[in-house]
C-alpha cells in the first residue's frame, strides 16, 4: 500500500488539533515556557560568562598583574597634624630583579597610574593618567587608532607626548583634531601624539551582543617624563584630609613568551616579592588563573542550568504525553473506524505522532521567538548584559521537539495496538 | 465461478481469562458474486462476529477464509488492513462517521489509505455524495445531518473503493421505518447493479427483500434459505 503523502498527514492533524483549540493551546503553553526559559537562561548565563571572559581576556592571558597595595599603617590615626609620608608598594628594585630572574620574560610594563585634572584649552576632565612604558600598547592589547603610542625615543628624552583613549578625544577636543594640540595634566602640558581605541579589535564580541561598557577615557604618557616632573611623590586626598604618599610603581604588568610559562614565572615573582616586602603591600593577579576559574565556574552553571532546562522540557513532554492519551481514549471509536476503513497500525502512529509533532514544532517557534524577545528586555530594563546564541536556539529547539515526540510516542502506539472491533465498540 | 466468500469450518473462540466462550462453532458458508444474503439470529448467537470475521477485522480461531478465492486466513495484520482497504466496504447500525470531518472528507477517508491523489478522491467523493443525495451538504460535519443522510454518507464511503464485498451490522437499527426503507432501497439499488451484499438484520420484513436467508443459532449456522432458484 502506498504510503500517505506528508503534507496530507499534517493537514489532517491540523484539522484534528482545530478541534480541541483550548487544549491543543495549553499543550503547546508548557513547550513555549520551556524553549522560551531554556533560550532566556542560556543567553543570561552566556552573557554573563562573556563578560568575565571579556575582563579577563582584556588583562591577557600570558601576562602577570603586580599591584601595590596600601596596607592600614598602625598608630598613624594617634596624631592627626602629624603628616607622615605614607611608602608602600612595589619598587623599581623589584621591577629590575624580576627582569633579570623571572624565566622566560617577553616584557615587563611599569605602571603608574594616577589621577589627574586634564584641560584642553577651557574644557576640563577628571582622569586617570597612566605613566608608562611602548609595550603598554601591546599588553593590553589596545587598538591604536590615530598617529602613535609612546616610543622608546619618547622614553630616553623624557618626552612630553601623551596618547589619549577615544572617548577622551571625544569629549575633551570634540571640533577639533587632538593630534598635535596640547593637553595640560596638572599643570604641565603634553602634546597628543595618538588616539587609543578600546579592546582590539579581534578581541571585539562577535554579532548579538547586546550591551557593550568601558570606553577608554585615559591618558597615557612616558613614564621617564612623568618621573622628571614630579618624582615618585604625591598627595592622595582622602576624606580626613591630604596624605602624601610614596609610590614608585602602582603596577607591573609581565609578559611571559608562552602561556606554559606562566605558573614558573608566577612562583619566581613571588619568590622575589617575599625576600623584598616585610609586608604584603602587594597583590598578584594571574589572569590565566582566573580564566581556569572562570571556565570552571561557566562548567558549574552549564550543569545547573542544564538541569533545569531539561526537567522543563521534561514537564513539558509530559505535558504533551498526557494530552495526547486523552485525546487517544477520546477518539478510540474514530480509530477503530480509520482501522475498519484500511488504515494500517503504522498509519494510526504516524497521525497521532503528526499531531505532537505539530503542537511541538508551532510551541517550539514561538518558544524561540519568546526566548529572542526576553533577553532583549532584559538587556534593556535591567541593564543586565545577555548574549543570544545560534547554540542555544537550536538546542532548546531539537530537545523540545525530540522530547515531545518521544513522550508522544506512547499514546500513539497505544492508538495504533487497539484491537479495531473494540474500538469500534467504543462509546 | 470463483466464491466472494468461503468459510470453511469456522472457529472463533474468544477467551476472557480462564473462561471461552466459543462464538463460532464450524461455520460452513459459501456467497457467490452479486448475491444478497442476510444474516438473522437470536441476540448473542455469533452474527456480528461472523460479519466482523467476513470483514477480516478479526483472526479466525481454526477453519479458513477464502475471499475472492484467496485464502486470508493467516494474513497479518498490515495485510488484512490492506484486505479491508481495497476489498471491503462497512456498514454499521451507529453510522461511524468521523465527527470533525465534513461529509465529503468522510468519504474520501478509505481513499486517503489507498494513497489516492487528493484530486481524484474529491471527485469520486462529490461523485457518490450526489448519487446519495447530499449534494446540498457536502460541506457539513455529521452531526448537523439527520440519521437517514448520515446512514447515506456512511454508503458512500463504503462504496468508494469500489469493494467486492459490502458489509452492514443493522444498518436500518438506529433508523424509523420510513427512513430505513430509504436505506433498504438504496442497497437493493446496489445489489442490482451487482454489488455483493451480507447484512445482518434482526427485522423479519427487512429480510425479505434479500434472497437469500442465513439463520444463525448459538454459533451455527442452522439453515440457509433461497428465495426462488438457489443461485450457484
Ligand atoms: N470480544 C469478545 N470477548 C468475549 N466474548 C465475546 C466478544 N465478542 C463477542 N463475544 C461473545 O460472542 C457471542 C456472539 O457475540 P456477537 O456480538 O457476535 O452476537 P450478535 O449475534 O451480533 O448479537 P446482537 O444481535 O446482540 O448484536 C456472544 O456470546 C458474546 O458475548
Ligand atoms: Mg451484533
Amino acid at each position: 500500500m502506498k504510503s500517505m503523502r506528508p503534507e496530507r498527514m499534517v493537514k489532517l492533524a491540523v484539522k484534528n488539533l482545530s478541534q480541541y483549540k483550548l487544549r491543543a493551546g495549553l499543550t503547546m503553553l508548557g513547550i513555549i515556557f520551556g524553549v522560551c526559559s531554556v533560550v532566556a537562561m542560556l543567553s543570561v548565563g552566556e552573557g554573563a560568562n562573556r563578560e568575565i571572559q571579556e575582563k579577563i581576556q582584556r588583562m591577557g592571558s600570558q601576562n602577570i598583574l603586580i599591584k601595590s597595595v596600601k596596607i592600614p599603617q598602625e598608630g598613624s590615626g594617634g596624631g592627626s597634624n602629624f603628616r607622615a609620608i605614607a611608602s608602600y608598594g612595589l619598587k623599581y628594585e623589584d621591577a629590575e630583579q624580576m627582569s633579570r630572574f623571572v624565566p622566560n620574560l617577553a616584557a615587563s610594563t611599569p605602571m603608574k597610574v594616577l589621577h589627574f585634572d586634564t584641560r584642553f584649552k577651557e574644557r576640563r576632565l577628571q582622569t586617570d593618567v597612566i605613566a608608562t612604558t611602548p609595550w603598554y600598547l601591546r599588553v593590553q592589547r589596545y587598538r591604536l587608532m590615530r598617529g602613535r603610542f609612546l616610543t622608546n625615543t619618547d622614553m630616553n628624552f623624557g618626552s612630553p607626548v601623551c596618547v589619549i583613549g577615544s572617548r577622551l578625544a571625544r569629549i575633551l577636543f570634540s571640533g577639533f583634531d587632538p593630534i598635535g594640540q596640547s593637553l595640560i595634566i596638572d599643570k604641565d602640558a603634553y602634546t597628543v601624539v595618538g588616539i587609543v581605541g578600546d579592546i582590539a579589535q579581534g578581541e571585539l564580541p562577535s554579532a548579538g551582543e547586546l550591551w557593550l561598557d568601558g570606553e577608554n577615557q585615559n591618558v597615557y604618557i612616558p613614564l621617564r617624563t612623568y618621573l622628571q616632573k614630579r618624582g615618585d611623590l604625591f598627595i592622595q586626598w582622602n576624606e580626613g584630609g591630604s596624605v602624601l604618599e610614596q609610590i614608585e610603581l602602582h603596577e607591573l604588568i609581565l609578559t611571559v613568551d608562552k602561556q606554559e610559562h606562566v605558573v614558573r614565572a608566577v612562583d619566581a615573582v613571588r619568590r622575589i616579592l617575599q625576600k623584598n616586602h616585610s609586608k604584603e603591600d602587594y597583590s598578584i593577579i594571574v589572569p590565566l588563573e582566573l580564566i581556569r576559574q572562570a571556565r570552571e565556574t561557566r562548567r558549574l552553571f552549564n550543569i545547573v542550568l542544564g538541569s533545569i532546562a531539561a526537567i522543563s522540557l521534561i514537564v513539558g513532554g509530559i505535558g504533551i504525553m498526557n494530552i495526547m492519551l486523552a485525546t487517544v481514549s477520546e477518539r478510540t471509536r474514530e480509530i477503530g473506524i480509520r482501522r475498519a476503513l484500511g488504515a494500517r497500525r503504522r498509519d494510526i502512529v504516524l497521525q497521532f505522532l503528526m499531531e505532537t509533532l505539530i503542537l511541538s514544532i508551532s510551541g517550539g517557534v514561538i518558544g524561540l521567538v519568546l526566548g529572542a524577545v526576553i533577553p532583549l528586555a532584559i538587556s534593556y530594563f535591567a541593564n543586565v548584559r545577555t548574549a543570544l546564541t545560534v547554540p542555544a536556539f537550536v538546542v532548546a529547539f531539537t530537545v523540545s521537539v525530540s522530547v515531545s515526540v518521544v513522550f508522544g510516542i506512547y499514546p500513539a502506539r497505544r492508538a495504533a495496538m487497539m484491537d479495531p472491533i473494540e474500538a469500534l465498540r467504543h462509546e | 465461478m470463483v466464491p466472494i466468500v468461503e468459510l470453511k469450518n469456522a472457529v472463533k473462540e474468544y477467551e476472557n481469562g480462564p473462561l471461552r466462550v466459543r462464538a463460532l462453532r464450524g461455520v460452513d458458508l459459501r456467497i457467490d458474486p452479486g448475491e444478497y444474503a442476510v444474516i438473522m439470529g437470536a441476540s448473542g448467537c455469533g452474527k456480528s462476529t461472523l460479519l466482523n470475521l467476513l470483514g477480516c477485522l478479526d483472526h479466525l480461531s481454526e477453519g479458513d477464509y477464502l475471499l475472492g478465492g484467496d485464502n486470508i486466513s493467516k494474513l497479518s495484520d498490515d495485510e488484512l488492513s490492506e484486505i479491508r482497504s481495497r476489498r471491503i466496504g462497512f456498514i454499521f447500525q451507529s453510522y461511524n462517521l468521523i465527527p470533525q470531518l465534513n461529509i465529503l472528507e468522510n468519504i474520501e477517508v478509505p481513499l486517503f489509505y489507498q494513497g489516492i491523489p487528493e484530486r481524484e478522491a474529491r471527485e469520486r467523493a462529490i461523485e457518490l455524495a450526489e448519487r446519495m443525495g447530499l449534494s446540498e451538504r457536502l460541506k457539513h460535519k455529521p452531526m448537523e445531518l439527520s440519521g437517514g443522510q448520515q446512514q447515506r454518507v456512511a454508503i458512500a464511503r463504503s462504496l468508494v473503493t469500489d469493494p467486492i464485498l459490502m458489509l452492514a451490522d443493522e444498518p436500518t437499527g438506529n433508523l424509523d421505518s420510513k427512513t430505513g426503507h430509504e436505506i433498504l432501497e438504496l442497497i437493493d439499488d446496489l445489489n442490482a447493479e451487482g454489488k455483493t451484499i451480507v447484512m445482518v438484520t434482526h427485522d423479519d420484513e427487512v429480510a425479505h427483500r434479500a434472497q437469500r436467508v442465513v439463520r444463525v443459532f448459538d454459533g451455527e449456522i442452522v439453515s440457509n434459505e433461497w428465495k426462488g432458484a438457489p443461485k450457484q
